[in-house]
């Protein structure tokens, strides 16, 4: 069933069977890789986007439900928020394999944008749902921190 | 030697059931992986050839390289540099990215002695081709094995660049200097860059290395500089390919069920309700996998979609009768038992000091232990997934390889088609940690694409990645010792008994290797007068393989662990006591008390055991941790050392655990001597990761067997750590060396777990011999209950 999603700013139509996790319109269908697979039941955070600015994972989130929401991927994720955590990310190089860090960089710039001023128990709170096995959380607490100096 | 004949295709059925014949796939595997193995080392003059690497046009050679055979392998310039008109340096990256920053490191390298200007440096990936050694992505050696002849390359190629400017200018080599992506002359002060001169230095012969000078160390200008990753600027916006996100036209997508025994066979299944799933298109029989495992897929059905979610649906309504193999009764708590009975036993001798028995005899105090470690899934982030596309007897596959020369060589043997036929593209990979050194998923993309006649994707789910993995080895370890009255150690004897890699290869092979014996257990650089280590057979029952830093996790734990628990029984000082052990500066030589001892393939002069630098790691860890300072109530530190990957990590570890067992790690403090390091920052960060990696193992990771099948899934069953369970401090200290390169990826690794446990012990008095700690529900250390003596 053909349905319109509203993609990083775009209106696009999408043609998958009911019930297909936007994970993989986005990533088959529309051939928006940004946005990883790591478990495809809500346990890694990989797949994190934003639907009307708070995190969502999108392995675990029928297409179909989001009709007239406002979703954004890592490679539309923009603003002020968006801008601090990429530059702290880079002047630190917190990514290994880069594999998790879209949806640790779509949950980081949530937090932001919602608090500006976390504490560590506010990055616990809001980054704990994203694994990474290549273990970069201290640098990912440290960049949080970096970035929020910018905000 | 690659017969056409058509029984000795392996065959892959649609659909309906294989001939009761076994499939002839193993043999042939077999044979194409030794194939495969045997044409790595070969080098080829490069005269006049492109690179493999794509896409840029080749710089071509104007003559015979006399760089084909310097210590390394290839340095031919033309093999990992191209310089494009507009001064663009396109440097080769042979090894894998997988996160260790292997493309910054190896750019880093030729960019140096090449007098690169950085931000014109781009890398290219190269394909898997014999011309460039070794790809094994694998052992933290890729510096090392590539630091001289990069630097060599570089240097050749400056060097051509420098006699073409001088020749332009009709002047004196020697009035001419190589900066940064230009030459200057000298005497006038005019500059040409390197797009300028590229074509010209093309023509000109290359070099000998005896013609070349290497800068010398205070000259370099990016080795050992914190330069930044050339991989982050994309991955902060969500660009670069992982094998997961590779796209091809008219691509579909697979994904498979497959025995739930390594060796188990597919029965009869109905395909009707997969087939009803919206999106799914057939489905296709892989033949049945049977010992030697090697690098084979393991059979099964897989179901082939226009998307990943079609296929999984699919996938999830096939109904298929398994039939059980010889692993059936597999089961994880009989094999601990039976891996402790061996334990008990004298075993193999693997190297031997003095006369333990006599001194154990003697000892004024004797203490015994045994540890035990299950078996562990890598769990990448990124799971196994492989993209394949047949053009006629032609194959190319896009996939996240450690090696993608040896995929090739594996591939060429599954599917009986020449090597030269085939051709690798290694993508980013999303994490690795060993489990993508076996190809066994490009090979079942490639099976699949030549049945359905389309480019093909496959994905493995996370519960796949779990359950059909190379699990790292369980153990079961044996430690005794006799201390004389003063609770100075006289006598060490250690029994490791563990399923081994080898037997993946070689099902015959039921002991540990002298290789994995020499990760930690006979390596061990303890001066006490009579020391003994002995293996003890266990038969493997899934596929083993390797698993970042491999048998050092768990020997490693046992002898760290049990130094601690000789350092109490002796009321003494856990870091002080590991000092006494350690003892005094001098080079260790486990080959000259009978161990078969392989030092990582490093030469003995180059990179010996040297316990100097062990015990000054261990000095600084401790001193950073603040070692003596008063504690809060409940808090420990501990500490481990451990050489490995030729590399000398020591890590301390704080644990605060309140009155419920509500365990936190508050602080971890690591010193590391790896030689010359390349890049100091992402040596941080793989200590940092490397630690982690191995506490989550540790805290949470188990991977257990029941009737042959794994019981974990996905990440409820098979925990990982996370942010709040990560540490708030974690300071890494780079000791400034001038020795060789050594590995920086693995080394992390293995002081982690028994750093941990020691620090718990310092701060409960509970000796945690059985790992893991928690376990995937463990919500708190359960201290009462742990006090396991
Ligand atoms: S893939 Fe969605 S949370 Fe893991
Ligand atoms: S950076 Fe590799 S999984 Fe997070």
């Amino acid at each position: 069933m053909a349905i319109t999603l509203n993609i990083n700013g775009q209106d696009k139509v999408v043609e998958a069977a009911e019930g297909t996790p936007l994970l993989w319109v986005l990533r088959d269908e529309l051939k928006m890789t940004g946005t990883k697979f790591g478990c495809g039941v809500a346990q890694c955070g990989a797949c994190t986007v934003h639907v009307d600015g708070l995190p969502v994972r999108s392995c675990s989130t029928p297409h179909d439900f989001l009709e007239g929401a406002k979703i954004t991927t890592i490679e539309g994720a923009e603003g002020a928020a968006a801008d601090a955590v990429r530059e702290a990310w880079e002047a630190s190089d917190v990514p290994q394999c880069g594999y998790c860090q879209s949806g640790q960089i779509m949950s980081a710039v949530a937090l932001l944008a919602d608090n500006p001023n976390p504490s560590d128990e506010d990055i616990d709170a809001a980054m704990s749902g994203n694994i990474c096995r290549c273990a970069t959380y201290v640098s990912i607490r440290r960049a949080i921190k970096d970035a929020a100096t910018k905000l | 030697m690659f017969s056409n004949h058509p029984d000795l295709l392996p065959k892959v059925l649609r659909g309906a059931p294989p001939p009761e014949t076994s499939s002839p796939i193993v043999n042939l595997s077999r044979r194409g992986f030794v194939t495969a193995s045997g044409a790595l080392v070969i080098g080829v003059g490069l005269a006049g050839c492109a690179p493999a690497a794509e896409p840029p046009a080749a710089t071509t050679d104007a003559g015979p390289s006399p760089l084909t055979e310097v210590v390394g392998g290839d340095a031919t310039p033309s093999l990992w540099i191209t310089i494009e008109e507009d001064g663009t340096v396109k440097l080769t990256c042979h090894r894998s990215e997988m996160g260790q920053q292997a493309w910054t490191a190896m750019g880093q390298i030729l960019a140096d002695e090449l007098e690169a200007d950085w931000d014109r440096v781009q890398i290219v990936q190269a394909l898997g081709d014999p011309r460039y050694g070794d790809q094994n992505t694998d052992g933290s050696r890729s510096v090392r094995f590539n630091f001289h002849r990069l630097r060599v390359a570089g240097a050749a190629m400056r060097s051509m660049l420098t006699t073409a400017a001088a020749q332009a200018w009709d002047t004196d080599v020697a009035n001419c200097t190589a900066e940064q992506g230009s030459v200057v002359n000298n005497e006038t002060g005019s500059r040409m860059t390197y797009g300028e001169l590229s074509a010209a230095a093309g023509t000109l012969p290359i070099p000998a290395e005896d013609e070349l000078t290497l800068k010398t160390r205070d000259e370099w200008r990016y080795i050992g500089k914190p330069m930044p990753s050339l991989t982050v600027p994309k991955i902060v916006r969500g660009q670069g390919t992982f094998g997961i996100d590779v796209d091809r036209a008219d691509m579909v997508y697979a994904v498979l069920t497959r025995p739930p025994q390594v060796f188990g066979k597919t029965g009869s299944f109905d395909e009707t309700a997969a087939l009803a799933v919206p999106g799914v298109l057939q489905t296709v029989r892989l033949p049945d996998a049977a010992p030697p495992a090697m690098f084979q897929p393991l059979g099964g059905v897989a179901v082939v979609a226009s998307n990943t979610w079609a296929a999984i649906q699919g996938r999830d309504a096939l109904e298929v009768d398994w039939v059980d193999g010889p692993n059936a009764a597999y089961d994880s708590a009989a094999y601990e038992a039976a891996m402790f009975e061996t334990a008990r036993q004298p075993g193999r001798m693997a190297r031997n000091r003095g006369n333990v028995d006599l001194a154990l005899e003697d000892a004024a105090t004797r203490i015994e232990a045994e540890y035990y470690a299950p078996h562990l899934s890598q769990s990448p982030m990124e799971p196994p997934s492989a993209t394949a596309e047949w053009d006629g007897d032609q194959l190319t596959c896009w996939a996240c390889v450690q090696d993608p020369q040896m995929t090739r060589g594996v591939l060429a043997g599954i599917l009986q088609i020449p090597p030269e036929n085939i051709t690798v593209h290694a993508t980013w990979l999303g994490g690795a940690f060993g489990r993508k050194s076996k190809p066994d998923f490009v090979c079942e993309a490639a099976l699949i694409a030549r049945e359905v006649g389309k480019p093909v994707k496959v994905t493995w789910t996370r519960e796949d990645e779990v359950r059909h993995g190379y699990y790292h080895s369980v153990s079961a370890q044996r430690m005794e010792a006799g201390l004389d009255e003063n609770g100075k150690c006289t006598a060490l004897l250690h029994r490791t008994v563990f399923p081994s890699i080898s037997s993946t290869f070689d099902p015959s092979n039921t002991g540990p290797s002298d290789g994995e014996l020499g990760l930690g257990a006979t390596d061990t650089p303890f001066d006490v007068p009579n020391l003994r280590v002995e293996a003890g057979d266990a038969k493997a029952h899934v596929r083993i393989g390797w698993l970042r830093a491999v048998s050092n996790i768990y020997h490693v734990f046992a002898v760290q662990s049990f130094a601690a628990e000789l350092a109490h029984a002796a009321g003494r000082d856990q870091k002080d006591y590991l000092l006494d052990l350690i003892g005094s500066p001098r080079i260790v030589d486990p080959n000259a008390e009978g161990a078969t001892y392989g030092n990582y393939d490093g030469p003995a002069d180059e990179y010996p055991i040297d316990t100097g630098r062990l015990a000054n790691v261990t000095r600084r860890a401790a001193e950073m941790a603040g070692w003596g300072r008063t504690l809060p109530e409940g808090h420990g530190l501990g500490i481990a050392t451990h050489r490995s990957f030729l590399s000398y990590v020591s890590t301390a570890i704080e644990v605060a655990v309140d009155a419920d067992g509500n365990m936190t790690i508050p602080g971890i403090w690591l010193s590391v001597d790896a030689g010359t390091v390349v890049n100091p920052r992402h040596t941080v960060a793989q200590m940092e990761g490397g630690t982690l990696y191995g506490l989550s193992n540790a805290l949470y990771g188990e991977i257990s067997a029941e009737n042959g099948a794994v019981v974990q899934g996905n990440f409820p069953d098979w925990r990982l750590m996370r942010m709040n369970e990560s540490p708030l401090t974690f300071e890494v200290d780079i000791v400034d060396s001038n020795a060789p390169p050594a590995g920086v990826g693995e080394p992390g690794t293995p002081p982690a777990a028994p750093a941990l446990t020691n620090a718990i012990f310092n701060a409960t008095g509970v000796r945690i011999r059985r790992l893991p700690i928690l376990g995937a529900t463990g919500q708190r250390l359960t201290l009462a209950d742990r006090q396991d003596t």
